[in-house]
């Protein structure tokens, strides 16, 4: 058990797969099929595509705000298959690959990020709450969440995200020491990405690791090489079996990397320099899990190519779709306020109506 | 039938809903064991047990936050902010997430949540334990916002609340939490929200008011009775939805309109009900629509509350000016 080994106070990373995609701990390898290594990496794959469509989308001027996960493939990818579909997640708005793992329809996530908050309505069993902006927000639904698993005796675990610009918000802690004091099956990931916008992570906290932050609330806490899928994977499958199991609560500290911007609004040129970026580009998550693969033979560059291709064109296709959802209906906006909508409401829906005619 | 006051029919509320519903939990601090600060949830611990009636940790953020990822998880939390001027570390929650939780997926997620709040003045309280602040929460779509004046509302609209599909602020005058009884059903039963009450019929003025002002605007109207003029008093009892239909049928009949109420004047609740009454009733009014309410002024300590509230004396000069205008 590596949770069992760790001492978060020595500041120790956790690391399986080197940047070279070599095995570096082999006790902690976690014991997965050949099916789900390749749907791990295929999903950070995926999930790479997306995000550099959307972006050349947005240089067309056909999708406004962005954020993407670039980078941060092995993070999501990584953690998210060590849940089960029924578990639930609480996400903020960089997790596409948890999306994409829990089912999200690819169709409903681009629509959101058209302009369409329908596009949040997923299909019931994928249990990830709609993209969350207030920063830290989240965490508190998350021990929510999992305290009404526990109450009926349902083992779902809840796994909540954050960046590291995250952990300075009081929700955070709050949600930490709910979680702790009532035992409730959460795990916790923060996404250290290294930056909030342009801030730095050590302008948002004096501590050496945020896993660290775990101590203070009487729960274990690791931090893990997010560039590894397998350290992320085997990490949080030990976090979410000890939660499932009723052992509570435990807090990731994923340490990464965001190459891209904050959303297509940020200039990150502005507030650190190429070379920093290069040096990140040579710990790539996705690169590290494809040389790992090619050595065990599960997959190559002509696979990878062919794979690429026909998900760049499926994101093209669906993305055609989303545009073709035109603008939407003034029903839909005033439509889910409240369950049934109030007279008043209704009367102003009435009156805009009759005015823009 | 049993004798109540207003304090004890919400326990009596809360009860019963937890008896026949399951699903049902409350927790908030010192909710659990002690049974809350003013003992709305005295038993409910001893009767259901600790999982369903808690202490919460002392975080009003985390009370509603959490509160949240329950209904949406299945649950039907009631929760207790201690008092309304505590709920701001909690506000970017209710805000921010459990009035929208519902249009942003759609309606895929919502949340099913009463949030509790004893407020109002009057009390001879510290800082912080006596403000008005219904507005902060009317303002807001998705959320609705309901307040007794009776123990009989209290019990109904409390079931009614913990019944409703969507988040509940329920304010709770605590001024007359335990200043009369009042014989009400042993039953379960619902007051609906959305709907005001004509508490008494009149020709002469409309008045509407909530909460403990309710009692001192009565008092106000008995003495303008006294001058011989007739007064419809409505009591609002919910401040989100607004029930325009029962006011504006008032008015039509009246042709003067009043409003009074403990939260200050500037962007008050009386503007939003003034302007709907010029916009819904303005041909039928006689004289101009009036508010009576606590000055934009921070609520003064015990020694200087006589400032803030609206007294008995004011509001009745108030009503005989627009009444003899």
């Amino acid at each position: 058990m590596i949770l069992e080994q760790y001492d978060v106070l020595k500041d120790d990373m956790i690391q399986i797969l080197s940047p070279n995609g070599e095995i570096v701990k082999e006790d902690w390898v976690p014991d997965l099929d050949s099916e789900t290594l390749l749907d791990i990496y295929k999903t950070m794959v995926y999930g790479h595509i997306i995000d550099e469509k959307i972006l050349q989308f947005q240089r067309q001027g056909r999708i406004l705000t962005y954020a993407p996960n670039l980078g941060q493939e092995a993070a999501q990818a990584g953690s998210a298959y060590a849940m089960k579909q029924t578990d639930w997640v609480a996400s903020a708005f960089r997790e596409l690959g948890v999306w994409l793992r829990k089912g999200a329809p690819l169709y409903n996530i681009l629509l959101y990020w058209y302009g369409n908050e329908k596009g949040m309505h997923m299909p019931e069993e994928v249990k990830v709450l709609p993209i969350n902006v207030p920063i830290a927000s989240q965490f508190q639904h998350a021990t929510g969440l999992a305290y009404a698993s526990k109450y009926r005796d349902e083992d779902d675990v809840t796994i909540a995200y954050v960046g590291d610009g995250g952990t300075s918000q009081g929700d955070f802690h709050e949600a930490l020491n709910f979680a702790a004091v009532n035992q409730t099956p959460n795990v916790f990931i923060i996404q250290n990405n290294q930056f909030a916008i342009s801030t730095r992570r050590k302008k948002q906290t004096a501590v050496s690791n945020l896993a660290q932050k775990a101590l203070a609330y009487g729960m274990p806490g690791i931090q893990v090489d997010g560039n590894d899928a397998l350290a992320m994977y085997a990490v949080t499958k030990e976090a979410i079996d000890r939660a499932r199991a009723g052992d509570g609560p435990t807090l990731i500290e994923a340490y990464t990397y965001r190459m891209g911007a904050h959303t297509t609004s940020d200039d990150p040129s502005i507030y650190r320099d190429e070379e920093e970026v290069e040096e990140w580009k040579e710990k790539d998550p996705i690169s590290r899990m494809f040389k790992y693969l090619k050595n065990k033979e599960l997959w190559d560059e002509e696979k990878d190519e062919a794979f690429r291709k026909e998900k760049q064109e499926f994101v093209k296709d669906t993305f055609k779709e989303v545009e073709d959802s035109g603008l939407v209906p003034i029903e839909e906006v005033f439509g889910h306020i409240y369950e049934t909508m109030p007279s008043g409401l209704k009367e102003q829906m009435e009156k805009r109506n009759k005015e823009a005619k | 039938m049993a004798t109540l006051n207003l304090i004890q029919a919400l326990n009596n509320a809360m009860d019963l809903a937890m008896d026949k519903d399951s699903s049902i939990v409350v927790f908030g601090e010192d909710v659990g064991y002690e049974g809350g600060v003013f003992r709305a949830t005295k038993g409910l611990q001893e009767k259901y047990g600790e999982k369903r009636c808690f202490d919460s940790v002392l975080a009003e953020s985390s009370i509603i936050g959490s509160g949240i990822g329950m209904a949406i998880n299945g649950l039907r939390p009631i929760v207790e902010i201690q008092f309304s001027g505590f709920m701001f570390p909690g506000y970017n929650q209710m805000v921010a997430h459990a009035a929208r939780m519902r249009n942003r997926s759609r309606g895929l997620y919502t949340v099913p949540m009463v949030i509790r709040m004893p407020y109002g003045g009057g009390v001879r309280a510290l800082e912080h334990h006596s403000e008005s602040l219904e507005v902060l929460f009317a303002h807001i779509p998705g959320l609705k916002v309901v307040i007794p004046s009776t123990p009989y509302d209290a019990k109904g609209l409390m079931i009614a609340a913990i019944e409703d599909p969507d988040p509940v602020i329920f304010l709770e005058p605590k001024r007359i939490y335990r200043a009369f009884k009042q014989e009400i059903p042993d039953d379960y039963y619902t007051v609906p929200i959305g709907k005001a009450k004509v508490i008494e019929k009149g020709e002469d003025i409309t008045v509407v008011s909530w909460g403990a002002m309710v009692r001192d605007t009565q008092k106000a109207i008995d003495a303008v009775k006294e001058k011989g003029y007739s007064v419809e008093h409505i009591d609002l009892r919910t401040i989100s939805p607004i029930d325009y239909e029962t006011i504006i049928k008032s008015v039509k009949k009246t042709g003067r309109f009043a409003v009074v109420h403990e939260a200050i004047q500037t962007y008050g609740p009386g503007a939003e009900l003034i302007a709907g009454v010029q916009e819904k009733a303005f041909l039928h009014l006689e004289a101009p629509p009036t508010r009576v309410t606590a000055p934009d002024i921070i609520v003064p300590l015990p020694k200087g509350e006589h400032h803030h509230l609206p007294s008995v004396d004011i509001i009745e000069k108030v009503l005989i000016e627009v009444i003899e205008f």
